[in-house]
């Protein structure tokens, strides 16, 4: 069975007088799924996302979301989609339950139906004894809940999520990732853009690194990740004196590179692609001990996507 | 002040319980799907969020009910002496093209109010639902409808005091009211625009008013134009404001002004066509 597409984009193009934000994107996004879109602040990660949910028309390319095209068939994608902007979509005067039950209004429930709906979303999000304050006085985890209960008043098939943990604390931050988990799993795709590299990893089946208007990598995060390298051991010394020797072994026994940290008692080696990584890892350090270097600390581990990120941006840059 | 703030909003946070994930997921899969709503029902959910904002911030009526009655006590009591040679006879004059002149002022808010939604993360939640693409606008002028009758309700209530007494009678009062609020609603559409099409609501503000005050003053709400220099009497008698200050005067004094009230209502047919056209397309551009 071939999975439905829920966004395909081709050559998506926006300028802002001179400058252009997005440069001939293509995406291709699978239903049901996250789909991450990586990229530093002023990459075009919002203006991709604000042309494909109808609110910027794309100055050149073209793209559907469930077949529709997004802009003749507007009307028609907005039936499909919902929003949550890189900031908060609510109106900061109304409380969150007035927000919740306005908007379930305009979504065509009755007065009484609305009310309900927005009843339950605020219990589902913990928001129940918030819900008579004014959006005004809510903390940014408590806006970013809120506007996600209201991108999803009506099950969306597709929701667009903009930077949706940008500024939050961990706890916050862990409690907006169990919700679009929660979401996906109830067969709504999102498309999440991201600055954080760990948000990608954790919560993406798959990944477009955005940079400067065009997408730089696309992929699995297992893909891209290994597009740079095989992984890495790293190292902390209990002696600073011992480390040219433990480089040495290490370069012997793995054949591969050793970089010397800053801190003087740590050092990282390289692990070649295609063998199993913690073989590598095992040998080294029974080759160390054998030297009688010791260790403190060590840890194994494949690149992250911080080094997929820099590798990527570097290369296109040179 | 920010270390208060600090503490009601970690005070929220304390309150926010964590989110109940069966919950979340049975409300997600119940896929209700109400057919969407119609174009009035949704200008009327947008015009009951004005009205939430009124309960919320009701500083915002001061401004529209205060000045009325500044301007009617300063107008009659300041200048009525020297332009009509009484208090009591000019109030008579004044009352109408004076509301006329207050509440037509006050439509520059709804571009204003405009501007800065537009401005704000909120608009792009509005413009992302499948909704008539005018609900947001119209929903602002059905809101303000109910400022502009409240306004009008209380400068009459303060004539009155003042001794003011309308020939035309309650229907006459009534009527000219109506005829006042049918102007407003399809003049608005102009600051709408504006509202649109601006940057920041500063700008709205120094355009409408430096539109709005030659508008109003050279108009027949302060003066008979038959005191004017001739050149300038045709162009005073035949503005959209004169015509309607003539329009609602003759229906509170009870004289039936056909002409005025008819062409009243065909400049706010041109005002809603045209700016109404404006607007959404200006909407939609965004």
């Amino acid at each position: 069975m071939t999975r439905e597409t829920a966004i395909r984009a081709e050559g998506l193009v926006k300028h802002f007088k001179d400058v252009k934000a997005v440069d001939g994107v293509d995406l291709e996004v699978p239903a049901g799924t996250v789909y991450g879109v990586l990229g530093p602040n002023g990459a075009g990660k919002t203006t991709t996302v604000r042309m494909l949910a109808t609110l910027l028309r794309p100055d050149a390319g073209r793209a559907e979301v469930f077949g529709r095209d997004i802009v003749e068939d507007a009307a028609s994608v907005r039936t499909q989609v919902s929003l949550t902007g890189q900031y908060a979509s609510l109106d900061e005067d109304l409380t969150g339950l007035e927000n919740l039950v306005l908007l379930s209004r305009l979504y065509g429930f009755a007065k009484p139906a609305a009310r309900s709906r927005a009843a339950d979303l605020l219990e589902a999000f913990g928001l129940s004894s918030a819900g008579g304050k004014q959006v005004k006085s809510y903390s940014g985890g408590m806006r970013r809940r809120l506007d996600i209960a209201a991108s999803i008043i009506i099950t969306p098939k597709l929701l667009f999520l903009d930077e949706p943990t940008t500024g939050l604390d961990p706890r916050s931050r862990n409690q907006v990732w169990e919700v679009v988990r929660t979401i996906v799993g109830e067969g709504t795709t999102v498309l999440l853009t991201t600055q954080y590299l760990e948000e990608a990893d954790q919560l993406a089946s798959r990944i477009a690194v955005i940079d400067t208007g065009k997408v730089i990598a696309e992929g699995t995060p297992g893909q891209l990740k290994s597009s740079v390298g095989a992984g890495s051991i790293k190292l902390r010394l209990h002696h600073a004196d011992q480390r040219e020797h433990a480089r040495r072994i290490l370069a012997e026994a793995l054949r591969a590179e050793v970089e010397l940290d800053d801190d003087p008692v740590a050092l990282t080696a390289l692990l070649l692609p295609g063998q199993d990584n913690a073989m590598q890892g095992a040998h080294a350090l029974g080759e160390l001990a054998k030297a009688g270097v010791l260790v403190d600390d060590f840890s194994l581990g494949q690149p992250s996507l911080d080094e997929v990120f820099l590798a990527l941006t570097n290369r296109v840059e040179a | 002040m920010a270390v208060t703030e600090t503490k009601t909003k970690s005070e929220n946070e304390a309150a926010a319980a964590p989110v109940e994930k069966e919950r979340l997921r049975r409300l997600l899969a119940q896929g209700e799907r109400p057919a969407a709503p119609s174009a009035f029902a949704s200008a009327r959910a947008f015009a009951w969020r004005s009205m939430l904002k009124i309960k919320h911030v009701p500083e915002q009526l001061g401004d529209i009910l205060v000045f009325p009655i500044l301007m009617l006590l300063m107008f009659t009591y300041l200048f009525g002496g020297a332009i009509a040679g009484g208090t009591g006879d000019y109030l008579q004059f004044l009352l109408p093209g004076i509301m006329v002149m207050s509440i037509v002022m006050t439509t520059i808010y709804t571009g204003m109010s405009v501007n800065i939604d537009i401005n704000k993360g909120v608009s792009d939640r509005f413009r992302t639902l499948p909704i008539w693409r005018a609900a947001p606008m119209v929903g602002y002028l059905l809101a303000d409808m109910f400022r502009y009758a409240a306004a009008g309700a209380i400068m009459f209530g303060t004539g009155m005091v003042m001794g003011y007494r309308p020939a035309g009678g309650a229907v006459g009062v009534l009527l000219g009211v109506g005829l006042l609020l049918v102007f407003c609603f399809a003049f608005s559409w102009v600051w709408t625009w504006l509202g649109l099409v601006t940057r920041s609501e500063k700008t709205v503000m120094s355009i409408s008013m430096s539109i709005m005050f030659p508008l109003t003053f050279l108009s027949n709400i302060m003066v008979d134009p038959a005191t004017m220099p001739g050149w300038l009497q045709p162009v005073v008698e035949n503005t959209p404001i004169s015509q309607l200050v003539d329009g609602v005067r003759g229906l509170f004094d009870g004289t039936s002004p056909s002409t005025a009230i008819l062409t009243t209502l065909i400049w706010s047919a041109g005002f809603t066509a045209v700016f109404g056209f404006l607007t959404l397309r200006a909407y939609n551009r965004k």
